[in-house]
Order: structure tokens, then sequence, then C-alpha cells
């Protein structure tokens, strides 16, 4: 499974360090021109990166929500109408069609790297 | 079984005409039977989109995103290998053939053909009707039409005061014109309101800025080519630059006619009650069909119409639609108004009447001759009843022995007179939209194949529809569980299994400090976005640190300590101690909004709320607040508001006691102090009270000989009086009372209860608020005092605390690896000030 989506993957980009983001809590990135919203889900020990918009009603500000889990499956709150959405798959965890984009990420010597597939 | 040489049996076409409620109902019923893949299922409809649901259309003014109405979208169609043409009217049905085609030229040919075409609304012949300007209410359409004209109108009538024109009443006063109901019976929603009712009803709408005119029959639409005026048969005239007309629906059923199908005097499609028309291979359903001569323009008998014909086609039951209840309730306007089963006692029987014309609320309940039953009623101004009177209706309960009591009290907490939803039968149908019982339910939390509320939703659709019967689902809920010895415990959510109480006494003895300790010792699992917040809220009453050391279990409104606006951006409101500000001090504000391009707003509050910052200028805004003496005004979060106050003796010819100067000490006291939601406070200066206090969390009036002190009011949606708690209080005596009072909330109530609902659910009433607060029955006032001295003692401003500390001050900024803004803040100019671009 990993070695396939490593496959895919053609740009690692260095995104920041790891440090810089604030434990069990997101903070917005630019990167490519894209906005990211990357995680450090310190309770598990655990990093994401997915896309920063809130596709409900497209506001830029998922990576001001807050994070949690729903029976395991990890997850962040939009703060607007608290639509959640795993970090994981991107599901829409209220059983919405809408779902959010997920990144691969890699952490190298204390940096967090986003993977893209162009 | 046919000759059976290839698998390739040519399966036999079912097509439907017309894609609406009720069509996407059939469609869906359809693929959940097994036997759905030994057809074509096709579609034909003749708006631009797949089926949306109609009943929720106003809601399209709130976003404008038809997708957010869509029942199931095209994917949903693809998959389940429905055929769906959108756009496409079906314009000729050939009986001899067995085919129908589109205005697009396409033919199908069906082998079974079910008519779902709805209705249009009736238009009545007046002159000018087709002027610009005059619009009806049915489709995504028609609104979008109404959104862009309506920007150039001021004034608009809706003709017809039934149920739908009353919704579009709303709509047109919600985009912000001025709003007429034009009605030619002599009351509102004659069918289903009695006389006293609907004048009830009529000073309710009026008291809400809408206009109404009954017994007014509209003869001319003038105007050169846009409406400006109406006149009626009474040679009255109202001048309006736009008109909605609601007058009533009819059938469409022009395709049956052209094809000489039996149609009925008045319209509507003849079908009898397994929905089959004169023609043996169509059928009918929805709001089309006139059953037994009657046609029903809801959607639940729709739905199950739309079950009898699938299941006749694909299961062999033979099941039929045996009419339907036509009860109501009215949504959205602001009014409860419900009128349901025999609402004008045309059956044998009495009434028995409840009128408060004072606070608008009118209740009738028809009862039989021997008082054993209720045949129906009609509530406005309180239709809390609705659900469980219905059901009496419905299921034929038996009456209490005082009937009365069903519509005057005794309103105890739970407020349902004395019978609960476990009294109902089995067969009661508790969502009427999607037709599921008591039973039904009750059966899925006994197998315990659901674990909650949502659960329900997404196993049985119940509560999906109008979602009337939500409360119900609640009750029987909570009740199941209870009836198997499973003790339902109010919890925060899956993570901590607490009640809010529990979760205080037990932070509080321990001393806890941390969200992370907290669930460490007393939760499972990561936590969520319920949990974190209410932990912050009770780590901050109890010990109030600064907010920010655990920023990431805060809302973010509490995280940025700003509230967020649509957009992304954030406002700024500084305290504005009661109301009182130094022209000094304005002017500081008013140098910053224009510094920051702010809009600009006076609240209700009595302070200014600046909106719009973005996120990396709020530290430098809130520097030179600072500086100029403001302090954060907790617009934020769950905590103490504001206390108004009226200018009292000091400039009042009326005022008996200084109410600036106390709402002010007021207001310093209880700055920053966290509580389960916020709490809004007000002082007046004599018993004008035109600070309206008693709408307030807690409210203080002044008298000849003191102030008294009322508590638990509301505004809001729920609007509810203040009671008093003690009369004529010196100072001193007051803040103690306020003192106890607000700990004791803060200690007690649920998450995000107010104090009104709060009070609600307090066994013993204002007695025993009394008791606890006044008397001390409990034993605990030394404590709650000595935590409000702790609060008092312990206060910071948390905006003082950020701008001086740079760690503090850096993660205001939209991006962690660029000093850039967010480039996606959009604001379009509204009387020369920004606001946010409407969602989309
Ligand atoms: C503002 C509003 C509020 C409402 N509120 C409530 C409520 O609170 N509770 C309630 O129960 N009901 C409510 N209703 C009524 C409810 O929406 C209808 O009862 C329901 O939509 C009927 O479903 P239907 O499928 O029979 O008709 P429709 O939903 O009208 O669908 C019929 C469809 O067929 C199409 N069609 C017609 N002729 C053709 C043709 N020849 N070829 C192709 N397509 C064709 C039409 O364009 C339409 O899309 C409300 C309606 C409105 C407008
Ligand atoms: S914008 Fe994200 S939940 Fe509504």
């Amino acid at each position: 499974m990993k070695t396939k989506i490593e496959k895919e993957i053609t740009t690692w980009f260095r995104a920041i360090n790891v440090e810089d983001i604030p434990n069990d809590n997101g903070i917005c990135i630019k990167v490519r021109g894209q906005q990211i919203a990357v995680f450090n889900f310190n309770k598990r020990n655990e990093y994401y990166a997915v896309e920063n918009l809130c596709p409900h009603k497209r506001q830029m500000i998922l990576s001001r929500g807050i994070i949690g889990d729903m029976q395991g499956e990890p997850k962040v709150a939009c703060p607007f109408h608290k639509k959640t959405f795993s970090l994981k798959s991107g599901k829409n965890l209220n059983g919405e069609d809408y779902c959010i984009k997920t990144y691969p990420i890699k952490i190298e010597e204390g940096s967090m790297f986003i993977g893209f597939t162009d | 079984m046919e000759t059976g040489k290839k698998s390739k049996t040519k399966k036999k076409n079912i097509v439907v005409i017309g894609n609406g409620m009720v069509s996407y109902k059939f469609c869906e019923k359809f693929v959940s039977k097994p036997k759905a893949s030994s057809y074509n299922l096709i579609v034909l409809g003749e708006e631009p989109r797949p089926a949306y649901d109609r009943v929720h259309l106003s809601e399209y003014f709130n976003g404008m995103n038809p997708e957010k109405l869509t029942l199931g979208s095209l994917e949903w169609y693809a998959e389940n290998d429905i055929q769906l043409y959108v756009g496409q009217l079906a314009t000729h049905i050939d009986v001899t053939n067995k085919t129908v085609t589109t205005d697009k030229g396409r033919i199908f040919t069906y082998d079974k053909l079910i008519m779902a075409t709805g209705s249009a609304p009736f238009v009545p012949a007046i002159d000018g009707v087709e002027k610009d300007g005059v619009f009806v209410y049915r489709t995504i359409e028609d609104l979008d039409l109404m959104l862009s004209y309506a920007k150039r109108a001021k004034k608009a009538a809706v003709i017809g005061g039934g149920l739908l024109g009353l919704e579009a009443a709303k709509a047109v006063k919600d985009l912000g014109l001025e709003t007429h109901v034009v009605e030619f019976a002599p009351r509102l929603m004659p069918r289903q309101l009695d006389d006293a009712g609907a004048r009830i009803l009529k000073e309710k709408l009026e008291a809400l800025g809408i206009w109404i005119h009954t017994d007014k029959n509209t003869t001319l639409i003038d105007g050169d080519q846009h409406v400006s005026k109406m006149i009626f048969t009474d040679d009255s005239t109202l001048d309006v630059d736009m008109i909605v007309i609601s007058a009533g629906i009819v059938p469409r059923d022009e395709l049956a006619r052209k094809i000489g199908l039996e149609t009925g005097p008045r319209g509507g499609i003849v079908v009898d009650e397994k929905m089959r028309s004169s023609n043996p291979d169509i059928y009918a359903i929805g709001e089309v069909a006139l059953v037994n001569n009657m046609t029903y323009g809801l959607v639940g008998p729709g739905y199950d119409m739309a079950e009898v014909v699938v299941k006749q086609l694909l299961t062999g039951e033979e099941t039929s639609f045996s009419g339907a209840d036509l009860s109501t309730k009215l949504k959205l306007i602001g009014v409860d108004v419900a009128s349901f089963g025999d609402a004008f006692c045309e059956q044998e029987g009495r009434s028995i009447v409840y009128e408060d014309r004072a606070k608008g609320i009118y209740k009738r309940i028809n009862i039989t001759e021997d008082g054993k039953y209720i045949l129906g009623g009609i509530l406005v101004g309180d239709a809390e009843d609705y659900n469980m009177l219905l059901q009496r209706v419905t299921n034929r309960i038996k009456l209490p022995e005082n009937p009365e009591e069903l519509i005057l009290g005794p309103r105890g907490s739970d407020g349902n007179s004395g019978m609960g939803v476990m009294d109902l039968p089995d067969e009661a149908l508790i969502c009427t939209c999607e037709n599921i019982t008591k039973g039904t339910i009750c059966d899925l939390i006994k197998a315990e194949k659901v674990n909650d509320i949502s659960g329900i939703k997404a196993c049985t659709k119940a509560g999906t529809g109008c979602g009337g019967c939500a409360p119900m689902l609640n009750d029987l809920y909570t009740e199941t569980l209870k009836s198997m010895g499973k003790e339902v415990k109010k919890r925060i959510c899956e993570h901590l299994e607490l009640s809010r109480q529990e979760l205080y006494h037990l932070v509080k003895i321990n001393g806890l400090r941390t969200y992370n300790e907290v669930l460490d010792n007393f939760g499972q699992g990561d936590g969520c976005e319920i949990c974190k917040p209410v932990v912050a809220s009770v780590l901050a009453s109890l010990w109030n640190d600064v907010i920010q050391k655990q920023c990431h279990i805060q809302d973010t409104n509490d995280r940025f300590l700003a509230n967020i606006q649509r957009g992304g951006s954030y406002s700024v409101v500084p305290r504005v101690p009661g109301g009182e500000i130094t022209p000094d001090k304005l002017i500081v504000i008013g140098e910053l909004a224009k510094k920051y391009d702010l809009y600009c707003k006076i609240t209700g509050g009595q302070r200014i709320d600046l909106f719009g910052a973005k996120v990396n200028d709020l530290p430098k805004i809130w520097e030179e607040l600072v500086e100029a003496g403001f302090e954060s005004g907790h617009a934020y979060g769950k905590a103490l508001r504001t206390v108004k106050s009226c200018v009292g003796s000091t400039w009042c010819r009326y005022g008996v006691q200084d109410s600036v100067s106390f709402a002010i000490e007021v207001e310093n006291r209880y700055k920053g102090l966290r509580s389960p939601h916020k709490l809004k406070s007000a002082v007046s200066g004599c018993t004008r009270e035109c600070a309206e206090a008693q709408s307030k969390d807690f409210g203080i009036i002044a008298t000849d000989k003191g102030w008294n002190l009322y508590v638990c009011g509301n505004g809001g949606t729920k609007p509810q009086h203040a009671v008093l708690l003690a009369a004529d209080l010196d100072k001193e005596t007051c803040i103690l009372y306020i003192d106890r009072f607000l700990m004791f909330y803060i200690k007690t109530a649920e998450p995000l209860q107010r104090t009104a609902p709060w009070f609600n659910k307090l066994e013993g009433g204002i007695d025993y608020l009394r008791d606890v607060i006044i008397h001390d029955s409990l034993g605990i006032c030394e404590e709650l005092e000595k935590q409000m001295a702790h609060h008092v003692a312990t206060y910071h401003c948390e905006w003082k605390e950020v701008v001086e500390n740079e760690e503090r001050r850096k993660p205001f900024k939209h991006y962690a690896n660029s000093e850039e803004e967010d480039e996606t803040l959009e604001f379009v100019d509204v009387r020369g000030q920004k606001i946010p671009a409407p969602w989309d």
C-alpha cells in the first residue's frame, strides 16, 4: 500500500518545522499557492495535512478547527458549523456527500514534507 | 422464466414523469427493493436539476446553494441505475404504442407510466398579473427571479394569507422589503384557523413588521410595465413594487387531460386507492393525484402514495392509500401556529378555549361530548404541545379527567401535560413524513441496533423530513433506554461519560488544571469539538487561568479572542461598562476603525462592534485599544457580555436610583466570568424599565427603597421573562445574591444551557431557588461566595496578556510559513462600509 502511494508522488515539498505546529493544534501554510491545514495530533503522535477549505460553505478555515476523534478516527471540526472530516481519508463524518482532500506527508529531520502527485 | 438462452431478457421500462419530491421518494423506495434490477427506471423532469427539498425551499435564501436542498445527486441516480433526464418536459403520451415524447424530441417507451407532475401555483386572473414584478413561489428558479428583482424593490405584497403565503411573506421580509399580506378571506389561514386564532396570529405578525390586509380582493395590478400599485374591489389601493402570488395550487394534469385520462372537475388525475388511473398502465402519485375526491398538498401523503405503487410493482404486496392527516404546523415565520385533526369541531363535540391576547396565545381543543377523546384543535403563539395533542387524536387516546389541563397546564418541567411519549401505542406514527411508528423506533433501540438519535435517523430516516418529530425522537430514545433499566446518562460526548455538573465536581475536587489531565483521568479517546470547549469552560470557571495557555481546546473564537465572522475575518468588541463612554474613547474607536478598515455597528448591548479584522491585525488593534484604556469585551466567550443601563436618576426625571453607576459596578465585578453560556444583564433606574432588565439572565430594577433582583430571563428565539428573586435590596445584598446565583448556575447547568432553560428544569422553581440563594438551604453559599471572590481577585484582561507577550502574539497570522494575508477574504461594499461577500 505505502509503496504504491509513494510511487505516484513526484514532488515532496518541505512545508514546515514540526516544532512550529503547536501541540494538538493546526496551522495554515501556503504551499505551491495552495492553502493547506497541517495538524500536530500530539495526543496520538501523528501529523496530518489536509486542504484548508471547508467545502460546506467554502471557507478557508479548517486549520482553526478543533481536532479529535470519532470512534478512533482522527477528525477535524470546522469552526463555522461544526461539520467534521476524517483527517485520514477526508471523508465527511456527518453523513453528507462532500469531503476534503488529504495530502500524504512524511517527517524527516524535524521537517514535515507534503507530497504532490504532479 | 422465458426460454432462457441468454440472460439478456429484455427488461421492462418504468417511466416516471416529473422529478419532484414524490418522484424522488418513489425512486428511493424503488431501488431499495431487490426486484428493482429487473426494470429500467427512467425519470423525466422538467426542472433543470434533480429533485430537491421543496418543503425547505425558503432556506435557499440563506446561501443560495441549490445543492444544499438536493435530495439525491446526479451521481446517486447513476449509482442506482436510474436514467434521469433533467430539463425535459414530457409533452405527449401515446397510449396505444405506450411512448412518451419530450420537448427535446426524445421518445421513451414504457410498460408502466407514473405521473408525478405535482402542481403549479394558481394564478388568479387579475388584470395586470403579467406585469414585471409579479412572482410565484414554487421553484428555485422562481426564487432566483425574485432575488434579482428584489434588489430594486422596496415594498412587496404577498397575495394569499395561507400557509405558503405566510412563508413567502417571511422570506420577502428577510430580503429587507416592507411586507404586506393580502388575503381574500376575512382571516388569515382560513382553512386552518378560526377567527380568534387568526386574530392573534395577525397581531403577532404585525408585531413582527408584516402588514396584514384581510377581506381584500384584488381587481387590478397597476403600473406601466412594472408593478406599482394594487387596486381592490373596495376601491382601496396599496402601493407596492413587487408581488408574490400564493393563492393556492392547481394539479398539473394537462398531459393527462390531453390523452383523455379521467380528471376531477377542479383538476387532479382520478386514481383509486391503489393509485391507478383510468388507464391500467398509468399511475398518478403526489400532488397531482385525486383520491376519493381529495388532492393532498403535503409531502407526507405523497410519500405514502409512492410506497403503495412501489410495493404493487415490485413486491406484489397489496397495500392501499387510505387518506392522510392534514394537520399542519406553520414553520419559519417566528410565530407558533398549528392546526390538527378536526380543527373547527365539525363533528359532534364541544370546545375548550384558552386565550391570552396580551401574551398572544390562543389554544382551542375540540373534544367529544362525553369528554373522553380529543377531536382536533388549534394552537397559536405556543404550539409546544402540538405533537402530543396530535398523537392523542390519531391514536384515540383517552383524555385525562380534566381535559382543560391539556392546554392550561400544569406546565411542569417537561410541559407535556401528564402524557409522555411512552403512553402512546406502538402503532403511533412518530414521523409522519417517513411513516415511522413508535414500535419501529423502540424495537431498534431495544435490539441495540442504534446507540444514539443520529443512529435512529440513519436507520429509519425518521426526523429527516420536516424535522418536527425531533423532540419526540429524543424522548423516545431516553425513555426506552430507561425502561430497559439502562440509566441514560447525560453524557457530554463519546469521550466523557459525565454530565457537566459531575465534570465540574470532579475537576474541582481533584484539582485538575488541564484538558489532558481530565481526559486521562475520567475520559477515553482523543477528545473532540464537543468535550474540549466544555472542559475549557469548566476550567476557566473554576481556576480563571489564562485561556490561551490551552488554546487547542478552545473554539476558534476563544482561541483568537475574537468572534469569527462569515468569510473568516474576526470582530473586535471592546468592553464599554454600563454603556458609558467618553468622547475621547469614542474617537479612538473611530480612528481605529478607519485605520484597519473595520465595519462599525452599535449593538443591543450598548457597545460598538468592529467587524472585518484580519487575524494578523488583531494584536495590533488591541494594542491600541488597551493603550487607550479599553479591555476585552468577551464577546467571543461563553462569559458575561454586557450590563445595559438606562441613565437613571443622574439625568432622567423619572429615575429613582443611579442605575448607570450600579451597572458599571456590576459589569466590572463579573467581567471575564466564564459560564456554561453567555450571560447578559441590565440595570433600570425605575419601573419604566428602559434597560429591559427583565429579559436578561439577571436584571436589576430600581425601586424607591432599593433594588429588585430578577433572574433567568431570556431574549432570543425563546423569549422568557425573568422572575423576581428578591425585592427592595440594598446594593450589597443585591450583589451578594447575584454572586451566589451566578456561581450556583455555573456549577449546575448543562453545557450551552442558558439560565432560562436551566431554571425551567429546576425542580421546585423559584421557591427552591430562593431557598438556595437567600436561605442557604444547601449550605453552600459560603463556598459560592468564595468562588466568586476568587474570580474577582484573579480577573485579568485577556487581550492585555496577549499584546504584552511576543509568544502569545505569534499564532495571530493566517499562514504559519508566510507573512501574507489570506487572499481569499472577500468583502463587498454596503452603505459605505464593507461586509463579507455572501456564502456561496
Ligand atoms: C414554499 C413551499 C413550502 C412547503 N412547505 C411544506 C411543508 O411544510 N410541509 C409539506 O408537507 N409540504 C410543503 N410543501 C408542499 C410540498 O413541497 C409538495 O407537497 C411536494 O413537493 C409535492 O411533491 P410532488 O412530487 O407531487 O410535486 P413537485 O415537488 O411539485 O414535483 C413535480 C415535478 O414535476 C415536474 N413536471 C411537471 N410536469 C412535467 C412534465 N410534463 N414533464 C416533466 N416534468 C414535469 C415539475 O417541474 C416538478 O419538478 C411546500 C411547498 C412549497 C412551494
Ligand atoms: S463552512 Fe465549514 S461547516 Fe459550514
